[in-house]
């Protein structure tokens, strides 16, 4: 045998191996893009009726007698306006006339409904004395038959949403009485028990002031420590041993962090729990090591040439880094800041430790204020009975995505900024 | 000899120090000696810079045993030698840019106009500022052309107006003969500038400070013959204003364009000369083998 036929019996071996290595990496890659697809749509498909709510149209007629014969703004704030709301349903339903029945139909609306009714007749006393039709939440059952969410071929028995609620929902609808109206509760409301009065509003906010604090924090201490190590520190064992744990730190659990700031900022330092603040400090200290390890990355990646040059012009050590090194190594550290922010944002695990899981309707005003995070939401949410949170759960998820690629993209554009000055 | 900076690369330097395959067939006895002496005359009548008795240790690696040298002022002196002779280690203990190297450790006396640079009252910024440096690979920063020329000069506050910083870059583009070429084009990056502008742009970043000494590591190292031609013209014109120390791996280079030659071996500094004397007649067996191209 020819060394050339030798040659050419290893060739046809080396295609089918390449060709096998190919097909392999781009099965590898459609596997992937193909799960990603699934997880988007699917969240996508449950997700976007909470973008919706199913609003009751109830024609009120507010009487003086409602408010104990004379409308002032303290009768008005103590009135009963779930009476108001239960004769409105009486009058538009006058042959629901037995004990039960009336009590499927009172439920048809949402507890919040009456809230809402007080609040527009404090700010607008004068529809006293006139029929108003006011659109009211409607429970979160009517919410889930009117987005076909109820299976009705499920006997009775084991359906929480009745048949009478079901013909009383279909005569609602018939008398135009119903409507699917943008769901604005969901993005301006704390958490409720209640599905239909639930918002994301607070898990939003909760979110950003911790976001803003780990970046607040771990950033400009992330990145001086990365320069120190890199640029200024001796090699020496004490560095040595500190970037042995800088690296071990970045593995660690992140729920080891929450109980470090368990132990730390609540327990030792005081902080109240719940707080953004702290979640934002827990946080921080687990992005640090990602930051840290990416930014000096970096710094190394920097050609030594430019520091010779600056150094050899007479820079000092300090002017070196400040003027040549950083701005080159930036977008690399920005980078290393994305990853770990977008690891922050959806950390759960160390929320749950420093109280940050627990129910809270108001929404934070600021980062002292006790509040929840989005994945910590998703989470609670997810856990809920109802069935209408399922939606809101998947809504969720979709703001937490859009949270991150909005912060993830603030962040690219500022790296590229840095970059032009280049 | 680039890339000194970080301790990772020092490995680097050592494999090439250790297995050097430019070794001479073999080696004279007598550099080992105790009594060993370079040969001709170090001092110069109007020195500049004076080193005395300088060894340099990379960590326990000795680099430069016992070198003595003067720069005279407004010469060219050339330091040759094979690979890892520790030219370069020698040149760059000129302005202390050994101290950015955590294991290297200095002992002699080096003096530029009588002061001790490595004594507490010199100021290593001052130091740079006096005594310039150009490197192997042409390494502008990544700015434009203008501001290349003028960090130097803002750094240490030359000037006083921005009017009179413009006079001093156009006056070191002109003098490092780049000003014709790039004069349209200053708010260009200095990056984008062939290998040969890029590196007189470097001269000129130099001597936009005036410094008293310029060192060279091997300028021409990474250029084609033709920008290699111009820089050598341009240490010619230089050598009026400022002292040059030049290290090269060129002999031509090294006869071409300066006064005097040093040639070192294995840390040794072995011979000095006026350069025609060591080109014609080489004092030491080992220069003589060096320039003959026996080896190197």
């Amino acid at each position: 045998m020819s060394q050339v036929e030798i040659i050419q019996r290893g060739i046809r071996r080396r295609y089918v191996v390449e060709g096998m290595f190919r097909a392999c990496g781009l099965s590898a890659l459609i596997c992937g893009v193909v799960f990603l697809a699934f997880l988007l749509i699917t969240t996508f498909v449950k997700g976007y009726t909470a973008l919706q709510q199913t609003y009751i149209g109830l024609d009120i007629t507010p009487m003086e007698e409602d408010f104990d014969g004379a409308v002032t703004e303290e009768t008005l704030r103590r009135a009963d306006y779930g009476a108001l709301i239960k004769r409105s349903l009486r009058e538009a339903f006058p042959d629901v006339t037995r004990r039960k029945e009336k009590k499927t139909l009172y439920r048809l609306v949402s507890s919040g409904a009456q809230h809402e009714l007080r609040q527009k007749l404090v700010q607008n006393p004068g529809l006293v004395g006139q029929t108003t039709t006011f659109w009211v939440l409607a429970d979160d059952e009517v919410d889930m038959y009117m987005k076909g969410n109820v299976n009705v071929s499920i006997p009775e028995k084991k359906r929480r949403f009745k048949d009478h609620a079901i013909e009383l929902t279909k005569r609602l609808v018939q008398q135009d009485r119903i409507q699917l109206r943008f769901n604005t509760p969901f993005f301006s409301r704390g958490d409720s028990r209640e599905p239909e009065q639930a918002g994301i509003k607070g898990a939003a906010m909760g979110s950003l002031f911790a976001i803003l604090v780990t970046m607040l924090l771990s950033f400009p201490v992330g990145i001086a420590a990365a320069i120190y190590l890199q640029e200024f520190a001796k090699t020496n064992r004490f560095t040595d041993f500190i970037e042995v744990n800088i690296n071990n730190l970045a593995a660690v659990p992140s729920i080891i962090f929450g109980l470090l700031g368990l132990a730390i900022f609540i327990n030792l330092f005081g902080l109240p729990r719940s707080i953004p603040l702290v979640g934002g400090m827990v946080l921080a200290l687990m992005t640090l090591p990602t930051i840290i390890i990416s930014s000096r990355a970096a710094l190394a990646a920097v050609p030594p040439s430019i520091r010779e040059a600056a150094l050899g012009i007479g820079a000092s050590p300090v002017q070196t880094v400040l003027h040549h090194v950083l701005p080159l190594a930036m977008p690399g550290m920005m980078t290393g800041a994305i990853i770990g922010l977008a690891q922050a944002m959806g950390e759960t695990a160390p929320l749950l430790m420093i109280g940050m899981v627990a129910f809270i309707v108001d929404i934070p005003g600021s980062p002292l204020d006790p509040g929840t995070a989005l994945p910590v939401q998703i989470y609670l949410w997810a856990d809920s009975p109802e069935r209408a949170f399922v939606e809101r759960t998947s809504a969720a998820i979709i703001i937490l995505l859009l949270f991150l690629s909005l912060v993830n993209g603030l962040i690219v554009v500022l790296r590229k900024k840095f970059e032009k000055r280049w | 000899m680039q890339g000194l900076i970080k301790s990772k690369t020092q490995t680097n330097y050592f494999t090439m120090l250790e297995n050097d395959n430019n070794m001479p067939p073999t080696l004279d006895d007598s550099l080992n000696s105790p009594d060993f002496r370079t040969l001709g005359e170090v001092t110069v009548p109007r020195p500049i810079m004076k080193t005395k008795n300088v060894n340099v240790f990379y960590g326990e690696k000795q680099a430069i045993y016992n070198a003595s040298l003067d720069i005279g002022k407004n010469e060219v002196l050339a330091m040759i030698g094979p690979s890892g002779c520790g030219k370069s280690t020698f040149l760059r203990c000129l302005n202390r840019m050994n101290d950015t190297i955590d294991i290297c450790r200095i002992e002699g006396e080096i003096t530029l106009e009588g002061e001790d640079i490595y004594g507490r009252n010199m100021d290593v910024v001052l130091l740079r500022a006096r005594v310039g440096m150009v490197f192997q690979k042409p390494n502008p920063f990544p700015k434009s052309i203008y501001d290349n020329v003028a960090y130097g000069i803002n750094l240490h506050g030359l000037t006083n107006s921005k009017s009179e910083t413009d006079d001093v870059v156009e006056d070191a583009l002109k003098r490092a003969g780049l000003w014709a070429e790039v004069s349209d084009r200053l708010n260009q990056p200095g990056t984008g500038l062939s290998g040969g502008q890029q590196q007189r742009l470097c001269i000129a970043r130099a001597i936009a400070i005036s410094p008293e000494v310029i060192l060279m590591d091997e300028p021409c190292s990474a250029l084609d013959p033709i920008a290699t031609a111009k820089i050598e013209e341009l240490i010619d014109e230089l050598s009026q204003m400022y002292s040059i120390c030049i290290v090269t791996h060129s002999m031509q280079q090294a006869a071409r364009v300066s006064q005097r030659t040093a040639y070192f071996h294995l840390g040794k500094l072995i011979e000095v000369g006026s350069t025609d004397l060591i080109f014609t007649n080489p004092g030491h067996r080992l220069t003589e083998g060096y320039i003959t191209g026996r080896f190197g």
